[in-house]
């Protein structure tokens, strides 16, 4: 039991790095990712086939970081002026064709067989006391990712990244780079997917393609909903919620009776899908609010409503 | 070499005009409601499942087969519209199409799971007779997927009539064209959009039903065109009906067209490079100067 809820625990954590990630490029910076899972996927390949080559482990998860932050940052740099639906169809058919890319270059993933056998840090050294071990690692970087983030989101450079979110044009013309500032939040939401990657695959010391697609993506989009889409905080108690969701659908699925392995586990999945539409339509600001920010004058300017596209949706309450 | 290369544009004319159906209602809900409707994938899956049940337990023959793969697709799309999506559309909110496009892929994702639960994740064949293939000219042609290329674009030529001459589909493309506008003059948004939901959801009902015959069904179908179903519809502009059956067709080329430099696990990549360039090169679409539903 111990060990079961060690290795959830430690699952929340690579979940918190990814929300952690996905509120500082969406919640902060307004850039939908839908391709999330592909960055992950390129961190855990990075650095297992690094590691294979024989690469100390810490040069494997910063070069994960530093490939999926690049690759972010080429991607967002190429897309740079799409309108955020187009960017979302782009990003999630960037992560396919990565899926692809992973399943079919046999030469250097294995294929669909995947790559196993990736060496986990000091697990000879600590044996029994590895996941402990691993547990503790995953959530102080948590604490350290979040406490740098929560640095930088507080510094200009944040307000500028929300201003770029709220209104491009007005933070343009305050002089700020709008471009830079987006490369940077969607780099740094890579980074963090690319890493969070890579310490997936020394965990499990498993990877294959079929381990990341699209559901882990709703998956982070859940967590950092229930939390709060602009928060740290919220990514971190977010990701804890989806775990214990998850887990929690297990067992639930499980007790009922007549059911095969393929209904529990679509079951789990509808769950997962119908919990982030109910939080959505009935929370969607979380579990932690969106806080504002006043400027010092007076009367405060309403809400700029112009939708992408400059033509407003169709508006069902009227 | 040349009948390989009309076999090539055979086969890639047949792929398009399954694909041209779905990338139709993906247009068509896009340029009605604003906003990227991920779920059409799913409808495509329950529309192949609807007609594969009414050809195997109730031995309907092919139209009655896509009659009613449409018409479940159609409900199952305007009530999971109406439960899941219209309440997050009622915030509007610069980001709200992008929300909305956002839990599109859960209810998505619910939905798949739905028939993953009720059917299992095997593949699910139609009890109809195969017909030979036909050969014209060295080129061969399956009859079905002829059949099949002639009642998607049959389809498409309805749903432009229905769009030039009726009432109700001037209305729709006024509210394509400018929500405020329309409601100026006493059009009822809401109503149309319900209408362009089942109309769209249906088109991708069908063609889920159609792919179905030609190769079979399992929870996943709809999941794996999704990219080539954007493609279509992106390559067309995303706003305009003529564009989505061009694009799609265009697509289904290309991509059989691409199998002469890349291997056939790399399909979806072509899908992939059409939409990047299309939305880098000409965010309007390649066919943005045709008629038709139009920003």
């Amino acid at each position: 039991m111990i060990s079961y809820l060690v290795f959830a625990g430690t699952i929340a954590g690579f979940y918190a790095l990814l929300s952690l990630g996905l509120v500082t490029a969406w919640g902060q910076g307004g850039l939908v990712n839908l391709g999330l899972v592909g960055f992950v996927g390129l961190g855990a390949y990075t650095s297992a086939l690094l590691s294979g080559a024989g690469f100390p482990i810490w040069i494997d998860w910063i070069a994960a970081a530093v490939v999926s932050a690049a690759v972010g940052v080429a991607l967002c740099f190429v897309v740079r002026n799409l309108r955020g639906d187009y960017l979302a169809i782009v990003t999630l058919g960037f992560a396919e064709i990565l899926r692809l890319a992973e399943t079919n270059e046999k030469w250097l993933t294995k294929g669909s067989d995947g790559i196993s056998g990736i060496v986990a840090p000091l697990k000879s050294d600590l044996g029994e006391s590895f996941p402990f071990f691993y547990l503790i690692m995953t959530w102080t970087l948590v604490g350290i990712v979040a406490f740098l983030l929560g640095c930088l989101l507080r510094s200009p450079f944040g307000r500028a990244l929300r201003a770029v979110r709220d209104d491009e044009q007005i933070a343009a013309v305050a002089g700020k780079s709008v471009l830079r500032l987006k490369l940077q939040a969607f780099g740094i939401g890579a980074a963090l997917s690319g890493l969070a990657g890579a310490l997936y695959a020394h965990f499990t010391s498993y990877i294959a393609p079929d381990v990341f697609i699209v559901q882990l993506t709703i998956y982070i989009f859940l967590a950092v909903t229930v939390g709060g889409q602009t928060r740290l905080a919220g990514a971190v108690v977010g990701s804890i919620a989806l775990v214990a969701l998850l887990e929690a659908s297990r067992f639930i699925a499980a007790a009922i009776p007549g059911l095969d392995a393929v209904q529990i586990a679509s079951l789990r999945e509808f769950a997962i899908a119908l919990t982030l539409i109910l939080v959505m339509q009935l929370r969607p600001e979380g579990a932690f609010r969106m806080t504002n920010e006043r400027s010092g004058l007076s009367a405060s300017r309403a809400a700029s409503e112009s939708c992408y596209g400059k033509r407003a949706i169709v508006d069902d309450a009227t | 070499m040349l009948t390989d290369l009309l076999q090539y544009l055979v086969n890639g004319l047949i792929v398009g005009a399954l694909i041209a159906l779905p990338a139709l209602g993906l247009t068509l809900i896009f340029s009605v409601l604003g906003f990227v409707n991920f779920s059409v994938a799913a409808q495509l899956t329950a529309g192949g499942y609807a007609g594969w049940l009414a050809n195997t337990t109730l031995k309907l023959s092919l139209v009655p087969v896509l009659i009613i793969a449409f018409l479940v697709a159609g409900a199952l799309g305007v009530v999971t519209d109406r439960i899941a999506l219209a309440p997050i559309r009622r915030k509007p909110s610069a980001r709200t199409p992008l929300m909305v496009a956002v839990v599109s892929i859960a209810l998505n994702m619910a939905l798949e799971n739905a028939c993953r639960f009720s059917f299992g994740s095997g593949l699910n064949s139609f009890d109809m007779p195969i017909a030979r293939d036909m050969k014209v000219g060295g080129i061969r042609i399956g009859l079905q997927q002829l059949h099949n290329l002639e009642i998607a674009i049959g389809l498409a030529v309805l749903l432009a009539l229905f769009f030039s001459l009726t009432k109700l589909g001037k209305a729709m493309r006024a509210v394509a064209d400018n929500v405020d506008l329309a409601r100026l003059k006493g059009i009822e948004p809401v109503r149309l959009a319900n209408l362009a939901t089942f109309i769209g959801m249906g088109l991708a009902g069908v063609g889920g039903a159609l792919l179905a015959i030609d190769t079979s069904v399992d929870p996943s179908t709809g999941s794996r065109l999704i990219l080539l179903i954007f493609a279509g519809s992106v390559v067309g502009g995303l706003t305009s009906l003529p564009g989505a059956v061009a694009g799609a067709l265009l697509m289904g080329v290309i991509g059989e067209l691409g199998l002469l430099v890349l291997p056939p696990a790399y399909q979806s990549l072509t899908a992939f490079v059409a939409i990047l360039i299309t939305l880098l090169a000409r965010p309007s679409g390649i066919f943005s100067g045709a008629s038709g539903v139009r920003k």
